[in-house]
C-alpha cells in the first residue's frame, strides 16, 4: 500500500513533526470545546508512542536509521539519526508523555483552571522539543530543540503555585539560559575548528585535532552546560524549586524526562561527538564525572531527608538518582554503562510514578506535607500502594527496577576497581530507605484520632490507570530486566565505548 | 495615557503608516526564498504594525482589530501551512521539506522549490506575527476607556484639527 509506505519511510521526521503540529493545533481544538484538548493530546502522544516503538524495533532489527531532511545529504543538510541510544530514549519520552497525558485530565482542571488549553499546547511543544533533542543528528538543530524544550519547561513550571512558581521558573530560566549559552559556545567552538555541524562528521574529524585547546574548551563548556541542565549536584540549585512549584502534571513530565534527556545529550556528546578515547583516556572526563556523580548521590539523599514537602523531597531524590545514571556513564566500562542507561528507563518509571502519586494526593486532600499523610493508606489504598512499590523501587529492593540498575552499577564499580563507589551505592540506599520510610510510616502507621472515621476516597480513574501501569512496569522490568538489557543496552554500551562495532 | 497618544500628529502618521508597514512586511516575507528576508523578519514587522496601532490607539481598539480568537487561529494556521507543505512533499515520495519532488511544474523543480519555500515563509510569517501580537497583548495592562481623551489636558491647540 502506497499510503503505508509514505508513513513508514518518514517515521523519524513524523516523530518530531506530529507533536509540533498537534501542539499548535491544540488552541483550535480548545476553541471548539474546552474538554477536547485532553483527548487530543492523549491521541497525539499515543500516535507518537506507536511511531517511536516502530523506530526502536526497526533499529533493533535492521540497524541505525538515517533520515535526510529535505533530501539534502549530510554534512550539508540536517540529518535525523536513530540508533539504539536515542531510539530507547525516544520510546521512554513517548511512553511517559502518554502516561502523563492520561493522568492530566482532572489534575490540570483543578490546578490550572481556565488555562487548560494553554497548558496542553505547552505540554505538546515540550514533548516536541525533547523528541527533537534526542532524534537529531545535527548539533545546531540539537540546540534549537534544546531551547524549545527549555522555554516550554519554563512556562509549564510558571503555571504552578501562584507566586512561588514564577520565582522558581525565573530561577530556572536564568540557570537554563546560562547552561544553553555554554552549550552554544561549545557548538560554536566545535564548528569553528571542524567546519561541520553534523555529529557523525564531527566524530570523524575530531581525532585529528585532539591537542587543540579549542576542542578542550568546547568539551569543558558542554560538560558544564549539561551539568546545569541535568542538575548535577553543585549546579542543582534551580531544580528543587522548579519541581516543587510546577503543577503536578508538569512536575511528573519534567522530572521524568527533562533531566533524562539532558543525560542523553551528555552521553551523546561525550561518546558520539567526541570520542571514547578522548573523554576516557585523554581528558579523563569520565573519571571527573563519576566522582561528581558520587557526590551528587550522597548529597541529594542527605538533602532529601531534611525535606517535609513531598515534592521537594522527590526533587532532591532526583538529584541523587541523576547521580546514579552519571556514575554508570562515568565508570566507562560496559556493565557500569548498562547500569547507567538502564537507570534512565528505571528512574523515568519510578520518579514519574512517585510524582503522579504526589499529585493525586494533592488533588484529593490538598496536602503536600508528608507529616500530614496519616491515615492515607486507608483513604487512598491504590494510590499509596503505587507509592509503596515505586518507593521500594527507589530504595532498591530486589524484584523492582531500582535493584537491577543498582546491581549493575555495583558490578560496574567492582569491575572498575572502585570499591568506594560500591560503598556509596550502599550508603545511598540506606539514606533512600531513611527518607522513604518516613513517608511509609506516616501513610500506614500514623494514628490520628479520627483515623477510624476515614472514608475511602480514591483518586479518579484517569489518574489511577497510569499510576498503576507505571508501578506494574516497575515490577515487570525488575523481574525481566533481560529484555531492555539484551536487546538494547548490551550492544549499545559496547558501541558507545567503542568496544564493539557501531550498530 | 501618555501625551504621545494624544498627539494628533502621531495618530495621523500611525494611521497612514500602518498599511505601508504591513506592505513592507509582506515584501520581506515574499522576498525570503530568493534573498535576505523571510518569515521571521517579515512576521515581526507585520506584528509590529499592529502593535504600533495598539500602542497609539489603545489596547482595546487594538484588540478589536485583532481579537484573541483570531490570533490563536492565525498562530495555529501558520504552523499548519508550514508543516503541511513539509508533509505535502512526503506524498510525492520526497523527504520532509524536499520541495523539488512536488510535481507542480514537471519540468522545473527549482521553480517549485521557490514557490513552496514561499508557502513555508508565509506560514512562518503568519505564526510569528500572531505570536508577537499576542505577546504584546499579554504583557500590556488591561485598559478600558483608552481612546477617550482626558478633558482637563490642554488640548485646545489642536482641537479644531
Amino acid at each position: 500500500m502506497a499510503g503505508f509506505e509514505i508513513i513508514t519511510n518518514n517515521l523519524p521526521v513524523l516523530t518530531v513533526v506530529l507533536p509540533l503540529m498537534a501542539g499548535f493545533l491544540t488552541p483550535i481544538v480548545g476553541l471548539i470545546d474546552r474538554r477536547l484538548p485532553w483527548y487530543w493530546v492523549m491521541l497525539a502522544t499515543f500516535v507518537i508512542l506507536l511511531t517511536t516503538s516502530s523506530n526502536l524495533v526497526t533499529v533493533i532489527t535492521t540497524g541505525t536509521i538515517h533520515y535526510h531532511l529535505g533530501g539534502w545529504n549530510p554534512p550539508f543538510g540536517i540529518e535525523y539519526v536513530i540508533d539504539l541510544l536515542n531510539g530507547f530514549v525516544c520510546l521512554i519520552i513517548a511512553f511517559i508523555g502518554f502516561m502523563v497525558s492520561i493522568y492530566s485530565k482532572e489534575s490540570v482542571k483543578k490546578e490550572v483552571p481556565g488555562k487548560t488549553t494553554q497548558f496542553y499546547t505547552v505540554f505538546m511543544l515540550l514533548i516536541t522539543g525533547l523528541m527533537g533533542i534526542t532524534i537529531t543528528g545535527d548539533i545546531f538543530n540539537f540546540y534549537v530543540f534544546l531551547e524549545i524544550s527549555s522555554l516550554t519547561a519554563y512556562s509549564l513550571i510558571s503555571m504552578g503555585d501562584r507566586g512561588d512558581a514564577l520565582v522558581a521558573s525565573f530561577n530556572y530560566l536564568i540557570m537554563g539560559t546560562v547552561a544553553a549559552s555554554f552549550i552554544l559556545l561549545g557548538i560554536g567552538y566545535l564548528y569553528a575548528v571542524t567546519g561541520t555541524l553534523n555529529m557523525a562528521d564531527m566524530h570523524r574529524l575530531i581525532p585529528n585535532i585532539y591537542e587543540s585547546k579549542v576542542v578542550l574548551a568546547a568539551l569543558a563548556f558542554f560538560m558544564v552546560g549539561f551539568s546545569i541542565k541535568v542538575g548535577l549536584f553543585p549546579l542543582h540549585a534551580w531544580l528543587p524549586d522548579a519541581y516543587t512549584h510546577a503543577p503536578s502534571t508538569g512536575s511528573a513530565l519534567i522530572a521524568g524526562l527533562m533531566t533524562k534527556v539532558g543525560v542523553y545529550a551528555m552521553i551523546r556528546f561525550m561518546f558520539s561527538v567526541f570520542t571514547p578515547v578522548f573523554v576516557i583516556d585523554m581528558t579523563r572526563m569520565t573519571e571527573i564525572l563519576s566522582w561528581a556523580a558520587a557526590l551528587a548521590i550522597i548529597m541529594g539523599s542527605v538533602f532529601a531527608i531534611a525535606q517535609s514537602d513531598i515534592k521537594r523531597m522527590l526533587a532532591y531524590s532526583s538529584i541523587s538518582q541523576i547521580g546514579y545514571i552519571l556514575l554508570g556513564v562515568g565508570l566507562a566500562n560496559a556493565i557500569g554503562m548498562q547500569g547507567g542507561l538502564l537507570h534512565i528507563l528505571n528512574h523515568a518509571l519510578m520518579k514519574c510514578a512517585l510524582f503522579l502519586v504526589a499529585g493525586a494526593i494533592f488533588y484529593r486532600t490538598g496536602i503536600r506535607n508528608l507529616y500530614q499523610f496519616q491515615g492515607l493508606g486507608r483513604k487512598m489504598p491504590v494510590t499509596t500502594t503505587v507509592f509503596l512499590i515505586a518507593g521500594l523501587s527507589m530504595i532498591g529492593v530486589p524484584g523492582t527496577v531500582g535493584f537491577t540498575s543498582k546491581w549493575y552499577l555495583a558490578l560496574g564499580s567492582i569491575d572498575a576497581g572502585q570499591w568506594l563507589f560500591v560503598v556509596i551505592i550502599l550508603v545511598s540506599s540506606l539514606l533512600n530507605l531513611a527518607y522513604f520510610w518516613r513517608v511509609f510510616d506516616n501513610i500506614w502507621f500514623g494514628h490520628p484520632h479520627e483515623i477510624e472515621h476515614l472514608q475511602r476516597d480514591e483518586a479518579p480513574l484517569s489518574m489511577l490507570v497510569p499510576m498503576v501501569i507505571l508501578a506494574a512496569l516497575c515490577v515487570f522490568f525488575g523481574l525481566f530486566a533481560y529484555y531492555p538489557v539484551h536487546y538494547v543496552l548490551e550492544p549499545l554500551s559496547e558501541a558507545l565505548l567503542g568496544i564493539g562495532a557501531m550498530p | 495615557m501618555s501625551r504621545i497618544q494624544e498627539s494628533v500628529i502621531v495618530r495621523t502618521i500611525v494611521r497612514i503608516m500602518v498599511p505601508f508597514i504591513e506592505l513592507f512586511a509582506l515584501y520581506v516575507i515574499m522576498h525570503g526564498s530568493g534573498g535576505p528576508g523571510g518569515g521571521f523578519q517579515g512576521g515581526v514587522i507585520f506584528g509590529a504594525a499592529i502593535i504600533l496601532y495598539a500602542m497609539i490607539y489603545g489596547i482595546a481598539k487594538g484588540k478589536e482589530r485583532m481579537p484573541d480568537t483570531l490570533d490563536k487561529i492565525l498562530a495555529s494556521t501558520g504552523l499548519t501551512i508550514y508543516a503541511g507543505t513539509g508533509l505535502l512533499c512526503l506524498f510525492f515520495g520526497g523527504k520532509f521539506l524536499q520541495y523539488g519532488m512536488v510535481p507542480l511544474l514537471p519540468d522545473d523543480p527549482a521553480e517549485v522549490s521557490a514557490l513552496l519555500i514561499d508557502a513555508v515563509e508565509i506560514g512562518i510569517g503568519i505564526t510569528v506575527s500572531a505570536v508577537m501580537i499576542s505577546l504584546f497583548f499579554d504583557v500590556s495592562p488591561p485598559e478600558s476607556e483608552e481612546e477617550e481623551l482626558p478633558a482637563e489636558l490642554p488640548i485646545s491647540t489642536y482641537r479644531e484639527a
